[in-house]
């Protein structure tokens, strides 16, 4: 467990946590992030305008993490161009068809103590640790 | 007003995964490798950064839960509650993309912010996919209600 950051997980987390209670005395809203993008590309939405802003606001916290000196890395993707489209397609496909990811089921869900949402985590879950399993120690070797 | 708070919103939730260092696919990989646990390489952050979510959600759900909005006229509670097919299947599709690359849908637009060719692609491809889903769902929606329409018409 030579990685593990338990106390910047654990910060990190309380504000994730915090922001789903503000946007829910805010603006009444679930803070899940696959249904909020979903509403900017769905034709038939008309509530653009806070969906946006909540995602400028998601891409605005590296940039400023940037600013005082704590860039984010350059994320490591460890799979081809093809691969990588795949797996786009099924995380969008897959979460409006579940009605949320990790954090409009894996954190808001569960914080509601919603059966559907502990089930869909635990599936999602199960279904991400097998596919590591798979491409890292059948089809990686 | 509504603007500008989700707008914070969206900003304390991307600095929460800055912080908890979630916008790495390689911590989240790191993770969900299960085969790292007798190899000593495991890395159980992604279990922290949930609790911890969980603890202040959890309490400020039950805090704000009799309250009215205040931006808004109610709050909107999800309403669903079977477990049906959509639910699981939709959540097995997104664990496997989820697990062949470390992105889902938070870290993936945040991680927009370092303009990484990778990421990119994988949210046009997220996008295409949500699209999808909306115009599957809703050509779904109008053939029930010509079905309806046909059989309330042949009974008319």
């Amino acid at each position: 467990m030579a990685n593990f950051t338990p106390i910047s997980a654990a910060i990190g987390g309380a504000l994730i946590g915090l922001a789903a209670v503000l946007l829910m005395l805010f603006n009444g809203r679930i803070a899940g992030v696959s249904g909020i993008a979903d509403g900017l590309v769905n034709p038939h939405t008309d509530d653009r305008l806070w969906r946006l802003s909540f995602v400028v606001g998601l891409i605005a916290a590296p940039l400023i993490a940037a600013l005082v000196g704590r860039a984010v890395a350059m994320p490591k993707i460890p799979v081809n161009y093809a691969i990588i489209i795949v797996a786009g397609l099924l995380v969008g496909f897959g979460t409006r068809l579940g009605n949320g990811c990790t954090s409009g089921h894996g954190i808001c869900g569960i914080a509601r103590l919603s059966p559907r949402s502990i089930t869909a985590t635990g599936v999602f879950m199960i279904a991400a640790i097998i596919v590591v399993a798979v491409m890292r120690h059948v089809v990686g070797g | 007003m509504p603007v500008l708070a989700s707008l914070l919103c969206g900003f304390i939730f991307g600095l929460g995964l800055v912080i908890s260092q979630m916008v790495s696919p390689t911590k989240v990989l790191a993770f969900l490798d299960f085969f790292g646990i007798p190899s000593g390489t495991w890395d159980p952050s992604l279990a922290v950064v949930m609790a911890a979510g969980l603890a202040v959600a959890g309490a400020g759900y039950a805090l704000v839960r009799p309250r009215t909005p205040i931006f808004d006229k109610q709050m909107r509670w999800p309403t669903a509650t079977g477990i049906d097919r959509p639910l699981i299947t939709g959540a097995a599709l997104f664990g496997i993309g989820w697990g062949l690359v470390g992105l889902c849908p938070g870290p993936a637009i945040a991680d927009l912010a370092t303009l990484s060719p990778g990421v990119i692609v994988f949210v046009i491809a997220m996008a295409v996919g949500m699209l999808a889903n909306d115009l599957w769902q809703s050509r779904a929606a109008r053939t029930v209600e010509r079905k309806l329409a046909g059989a309330s018409a042949a009974d008319g």
